[in-house]
Order: structure tokens, then C-alpha cells, then sequence
């Protein structure tokens, strides 16, 4: 098993993180965009997609049956199933793999639930290190106002009800989303996250993001579709 | 906690079932546990074993969460309860799949941290694959695919393939034997002779912990 931060491989892995309504995952699509526009192979990965645990995740959040440690497990086996499908073929391929939420996004939420830092970090070091990790930094009080403006009913387990910590769901939200955004901020210098300010215009961060990533680019691996 | 652990066809859930039945008539209340049997994952590991897109790591997180639902949801509270929890398999099963799959053992070692030490690790054991096989053709339900460790490709056939299978299980289960103190149990012996050993293996464990207060049932304290 090779780890974390070990991988050789030719493609590109580029990721966006941030809590929920930092818009990260209008930026990733527009960066999708871009590259196949360029004539780049580019292949997109959603956290909590994988078909083998869909089921499963699927079922758990509707009867309540997680406890912090299963909802852990369960995320990460899904992450697995990603990472050996659909992210390290890929980056064997040469192509560029964009994810929308990576590792990161378990390590704050677990964190935030209770969960052991160490043992998360543990469970994930499987994971392949992206190029770039982008995280959509956005103060507490934007973030919350944009998901809760967009949505009338919070889900349980994105506002952390399973918790306890308050029966009003909004509550329960903003808490868990305060403890989630603490998590984010330490591991900034410890992964080396590139902080966006996503209360910037759509497009300033874009031109950011583009600029960054062009670095890492190959001109020469572009492909023959352009 | 009593685990019972040994490979593929020693005859674990026969033991199990023997030990079940001579505890309550003891007195004792029992939960009994095993592999893919949570109510979160057990489905789900069962669907993707069927199918042929499951890889080897995921295969080891499924696992766990198994694991984790069981411990969490059903282990945890029986033992509170005052119940002895016999378990068909436990985190050692889980390790030595994983390590004969290449998976690095640390890593796995680390997921599996948060289990609970039981009071007694009991291992059947038979040293020889070719009897196990003779076992698994006997039973008369065949070959499984997983149990025959298809997915390594280590032979031409099911046969083949199973008796390296086990071979290389068995040689990582002897060496954990040493490492976590297992009480190893020749299961190569009549079914009767092996469930009268683990009989008396349980009998001294019940006599050097008995129940006390603090571990008794609630339920049972109020009637």
C-alpha cells in the first residue's frame, strides 16, 4: 500500500474543499470547463458517490444509524472505493482528476464529531496527495446565511443533529459548522491548503484558481480534442 | 467477550452454537456476533462481494464499519448488560485477510485500535489446508469465491486457489497466535472433544470474573 504523499504518478489531482456554501463546487465546474476546453483528458469525482456503498450511506442517513466512528468508516470506504477506481486510474492515465470534497472534508467533519484526529488521519493515509488542494475559506456568518437561504430544511446529519448538541436544527448547524471551520483552519499549513476568500467575486477566484493551476500543467500532454 | 477465531471450515459456528446452548442452560444470557451481520453494513458487503468491482482496501473499510456498527451497537451494550458476547471472528479475521492481501499492516492495525481487548481469544486451529478443504467439499455448499481468495488469482482453479488461500491465511494467523496470546484449541479433533476443552475454557473464565453488581443487568437488578 502506498501512502499518502508517496504516489509517482503522471496526471494531476486538483481538489476543492470548504464548508458548505463557500461555493467551491461553482468554481470546480468552471474549471472543468476550462480544461476540457483546453484539450486536457479531465475526469470529475464527487465525495460520497461511490456505487458500492450509495446503498448503504444512503439507508444509515435516512433510519439515523450512524455514530460518529461508523459515519467515519463508512465515508472512508466510500473514498476507497473512489480512490481505487476512479482516482488513481486516472492519474496512472496522465489525466487530470478533479475532486469536489477529498480527505479533508472527513478530517474536519469527524473531528468536529468527536472523532480521534490521529486515528482519521490514519484511516485516510491510503489517499493520494493532491497537486493542489483549494479551500474555499468563508467567514461563519456568510457561509450559514448562503445554505440556509437556499434551504428550508436542514438534513440531521449536515447539522450535526446526531450530536445532541441543540434540537433546533439552524442551531445545531451553525455550531457544528464553527467547529468544522476551526478544523478547516488548522489544517491549512499542515497540508498546505491554498486558501481562496470566497466572499471574493466568482470570477476574480476563478482567474486565481486558473492562474495557480496552469503551473502545473504540461503544455505538451495537451490533448488531440482541441 | 469470548472471540472464537480460526480459518474458513474449522468449525466455528458449530462451537459457537454449542457454546450458546450450554451457557443458557447455564443461566448465562448470550449475544452472539459475527462478520457482515450489522444492521449498517452487513447488506451492503453482501452486495458488493457479488459483485466483481470491489477492491482490496474498500473491502477492508466495509469491513470495519461492520465492525464498528457491531461493537458500538450490539457488543458495547450486551456486555453493560451483564450478557456474554461470543463472536464468530473478530479484528484478527479482519487483519489477517488484509495482510494476505498485501495491505500494509500498520495501517490496518490503526483502524482497528478502537476495538475492545476480549477476555478470551480462542483459536481453532487445523494446520493442514487439505483439510479444510475436505471440510468445505463435505459441507456440501461448495466453494465460495471469497474464501478461496479468487480475487488474488493464486491458482487455476477453486481447489488450488483455496488451499493456497488458507495456507498463507494460516501461516499469518500462527503469527499472530504468539503476539496476541491466543488460546489455541487442535480442532482437527472430534467436534466433541474441541466443544469440551472450550467448555472448560469458559467455565475458568466465568469462575476468575464473575458477575458482579456493576455488570449485571439493570432489568435483572429491578425484578
Amino acid at each position: 500500500m502506498i501512502s499518502y504523499g508517496q504516489h509517482q504518478f503522471p496526471g494531476k489531482l486538483f481538489i476543492v474543499e470548504g464548508t458548505d456554501g463557500s461555493g467551491k463546487s461553482t468554481q470546480l465546474a468552471l474549471l472543468h470547463q476550462w480544461l476540457k476546453a483546453e484539450g486536457y483528458p479531465v475526469f470529475f469525482s464527487e465525495w460520497n458517490s461511490s456505487p458500492l456503498v450509495k446503498d448503504t450511506t444512503k439507508r444509515a442517513k435516512k433510519r439515523h444509524l450512524f455514530t460518529p466512528a461508523s459515519f467515519s468508516l463508512l465515508h472512508a470506504t466510500d473514498f476507497a472505493d473512489r480512490t481505487e477506481r476512479d482516482i488513481i486510474p486516472p492519474l496512472k492515465a496522465g489525466a487530470i482528476v478533479l475532486a469536489d470534497r477529498y480527505i479533508y472534508t472527513a478530517f474536519a467533519r469527524d473531528v468536529a464529531r468527536g472523532c480521534d484526529r490521529t486515528w482519521v488521519r490514519d484511516v485516510y493515509s491510503f489517499a493520494v496527495r493532491p497537486t493542489v488542494a483549494f479551500f474555499f475559506r468563508a467567514p461563519l456568518d456568510v457561509a450559514i446565511d448562503r445554505i440556509v437561504s437556499g434551504r428550508p430544511n436542514l438534513k440531521y446529519y449536515e447539522a450535526g443533529m446526531d450530536l445532541g448538541w441543540s434540537d433546533e436544527p439552524e442551531e445545531s448547524f451553525t455550531i457544528f459548522q464553527g467547529k468544522i471551520l476551526e478544523e478547516y483552519d488548522r489544517m491549512v499549513s499542515e497540508f498546505g491548503l491554498t486558501v481562496i476568500d470566497a466572499t471574493r467575486s466568482i470570477e476574480r477566484q476563478q482567474r486565481e484558481m486558473r492562474l495557480l493551476i496552469s503551473q502545473h500543467l504540461n503544455k505538451k500532454k495537451r490533448g488531440k480534442s482541441h | 467477550m469470548i472471540v472464537i477465531e480460526g480459518t474458513d471450515g474449522v468449525g466455528r459456528s458449530t462451537h459457537i452454537e454449542l457454546l450458546r446452548t450450554w451457557l443458557e442452560s447455564r443461566g448465562h444470557a448470550v449475544l452472539d456476533t459475527g462478520m457482515t451481520r450489522s444492521i449498517l453494513a452487513g447488506r451492503g458487503i453482501k452486495e458488493a462481494k457479488k459483485g466483481h468491482t470491489l477492491g482490496r482496501l474498500t473491502m477492508q473499510l466495509f469491513y470495519a464499519t461492520d465492525f464498528i456498527d457491531r461493537l458500538e451497537n450490539e457488543m458495547l451494550p450486551a456486555l453493560r448488560a451483564g450478557f456474554v458476547v461470543l463472536t464468530d471472528r473478530y479484528i484478527y479475521s479482519a487483519m489477517a485477510r488484509a495482510e494476505v492481501r498485501g495491505i500494509d499492516s500498520a495501517w490496518i492495525r490503526s483502524i482497528y485500535s478502537m476495538a475492545l481487548v476480549p477476555d478470551a481469544l480462542f483459536y481453532l486451529r487445523i494446520s493442514s489446508p487439505q483439510q479444510l478443504v475436505q471440510r468445505v467439499v463435505s459441507s456440501g455448499r461448495g466453494f465460495d469465491y471469497w474464501e478461496s481468495g479468487m480475487d488474488l488469482g493464486l491458482g487455476e482453479d477453486f481447489h488450488d486457489s483455496f488451499i493456497e488461500y488458507q495456507r498463507r491465511m494460516l501461516k499469518v494467523f500462527d503469527r499472530m497466535s504468539s503476539e496476541f496470546d491466543f488460546q489455541v484449541f487442535n480442532a482437527s479433533r472430534s467436534v466433541r472433544s474441541v466443544a469440551a476443552d472450550l467448555r472448560r475454557a469458559v467455565t475458568k473464565l466465568l469462575d476468575e470474573s464473575p458477575a458482579t453488581e456493576d455488570n449485571v443487568s439493570p432489568f435483572q437488578v429491578a425484578v
